[in-house]
């Protein structure tokens, strides 16, 4: 469902390229590892799907659409497939849990009706049923992901994107999201997980796609972090 | 958008914003409360054109004993100076519309009238004053044709154009008109700028729910639309205490205190302040929302 055909970046200011020549295909339901150093090239291919960049060469599809190309009114649509976690939760310090889950519903124009009945479900879904009036900054960080997930995962986008999102997580902490993550990619949902987490990935035991220097040095079914094969 | 979680975004972000938002209401109110008088001052004007050119005259004041006028050396008016000064006036009809002959005596008894307990009565006899042929022409503005026809003509000491003394008066009013629309412009501008900023502030306050909005793929308008709706009920409340200050002025000012001191002056009427009202708010919401438009394309860019 998602494909890179000879994709290369290059920004404005920048001397070198920050992703060269990608050929990379995503199916539905995938769990998909992006592993590589900072600056390898991870953010950059999860902004091309975001469309947040535009690539300078080849072709982005999802679902046979081609992403460069979309008009930008009709990026928002897009991003309606889409649901995306960060290291850093990015939720709203003013508002509750529910009200921060329900805010993926309410600025794309959901009614209350549909809001008062899908929220409650993906707060238990995540975990954290009897939390819906806390507010972000009395919960732990673990459970913040969650309430971002949450958020993400509210109008069942095809897609979830995660930007290291275990990254500011203690190792037991991490386990949970990850436990969670798995479960959304049960729903048929594809997940693209960019990280560091050695421990995460030998765990998990899926597809890997490394990135060295903007380009893919491993795509790999099951990997392992560490045993790249060059 | 629901538009009950739209009014509570509204809401939160003018409170939050507390201080910039009083700002931009007084800013507005202020601008539009100028922008009003000068639209009302214009009226006012209209207003007293229409009255005062309806009753201008022109005045022929002929020679008294003690007149020095070229024209007056045979001293006071006789009466075929006097009945020849009338036939000249009656045969420019249709220009001249009426002539009526104003005595010495009736001088007297119109200028104790006008000045009712004033110590000047005391001091003026009737002979003093000249006697007078007031002379009603169908336009203003054809004053010369008298003029023509009267100077240098014996017995007539000379001959005045009330338009011209309350062509200087409107040219003042004019001027302060003028003014008052050139503050109104600048204070716009003002206003204008204040909108801007307060966006920008807002936008950057709250640049994690709009890049949020954006993920979850929120349309451009909808992530616009709380900071625009935002400046305009600033806007609103602004152009209300504006249009709420003119009406006191109307009321407490003119009604109350100017008009009934000063009767000869036709005032501007609840008709005239009413039609101004809705361009209070009509200038008033369109500012906030071209202003704030042009920064969020600038500042919110998808």
């Amino acid at each position: 469902m998602i494909s890179f055909d000879n994709v290369s970046k290059q920004y404005k200011n920048s001397n070198r390229p920050a992703l060269t020549d990608i050929n990379l295909d995503v199916e539905q339901g995938e769990f998909v590892f992006l592993v590589g150093s900072s600056g390898s090239g991870k953010s950059s291919l999860l902004r091309l799907l975001l469309k947040e960049e535009t690539p300078t060469t080849g072709l982005v599809t999802i679902d046979g659409i081609n992403i460069g190309k979309l008009a930008n009114r009709k990026v928002p649509k897009l991003r309606r497939t889409m649901g995306i976690v960060f290291q850093d939760f990015r939720l709203l310090p003013s508002k509750s849990v529910f009200d921060n889950v329900a805010f993926g519903m309410e600025v794309i124009g959901k009614n209350r009706k549909e809001i008062r009945q899908r929220v409650p479900e993906v707060i238990e879904l995540v975990g954290l049923e009897g939390k819906e009036d806390r507010l972000p900054s009395e919960l732990s960080g673990g459970e913040q992901q969650r309430v971002a997930l949450a958020r993400a995962f509210i109008n069942q986008p095809k897609i979830l994107l995660a930007d290291e999102p275990t990254g500011n997580l203690d190792p037991s902490t991490s386990v949970g999201i990850m436990k969670l993550l798995d479960r959304i990619n049960r729903t048929g949902t594809t997940i693209l997980m960019a990280t560091h987490d050695v421990a995460i990935v030998d765990q998990m035991r899926k597809r890997i796609v490394q990135l060295d220097h903007g380009t893919i040095v491993r795509d790999q079914a099951r990997g392992m972090y560490g045993h790249a094969g060059h | 958008m629901r538009t009950s979680f739209l009014a509570r975004e509204v809401r939160g972000g003018l409170r939050r914003n507390f201080t910039m938002t009083v700002a931009l209401i007084v800013s507005v109110a202020v601008s539009l409360t100028l922008f009003g008088s000068a639209l009302l001052m214009r009226s006012q004007v209209d207003r007293m054109k229409g009255y005062w050119y309806d009753k201008v005259q022109v005045s022929v004041f002929l020679c008294g004993a003690n007149s020095l006028a070229v024209t007056c050396s045979s001293g006071a008016v006789t009466d075929a100076q006097r009945q020849d000064i009338r036939t000249t006036l009656q045969g420019l009809q249709p220009t001249v519309q009426s002539v009526y002959y104003e005595s010495a005596d009736e001088a007297y008894a119109r200028f104790k009238e006008q000045f009712k307990g004033s110590p000047l009565v005391a001091n003026v006899t009737a002979t003093a004053l000249p006697e007078s042929f007031r002379v009603k022409l169908d336009d203003p503005k054809n004053y010369d044709v008298v003029a023509n026809a009267l100077n240098g003509k014996a017995g007539v000491e000379s001959i005045q154009d009330q338009r011209k003394l309350l062509e200087r008066f409107f040219r003042i009013l004019h001027g302060l008109q003028t003014f008052a629309m050139a503050i109104a412009v600048a204070m716009l501008l003002v206003t204008v700028f204040l909108v801007m900023n307060t966006v920008r502030v807002a936008a950057f306050a709250r640049r994690r729910e709009t890049s949020i909005m954006r993920s979850v793929g929120a349309s451009n308008a909808s992530i616009r639309l709380p900071f625009i709706l935002e400046a305009v009920t600033a806007s609103v409340l602004g152009a209300g205490l504006a249009a709420g200050t003119l009406v006191a002025v109307k009321q407490f000012v003119i009604d109350a205190r100017l008009q009934p001191s000063l009767t000869f002056i036709a005032w501007v009427t609840w008709q005239d302040v009413i039609t101004i009202l809705p361009w209070l708010f009509v200038v008033g919401i369109g500012t906030a929302i071209v202003a704030s438009g042009l920064t969020l394309r600038r500042y919110l860019r998808g």
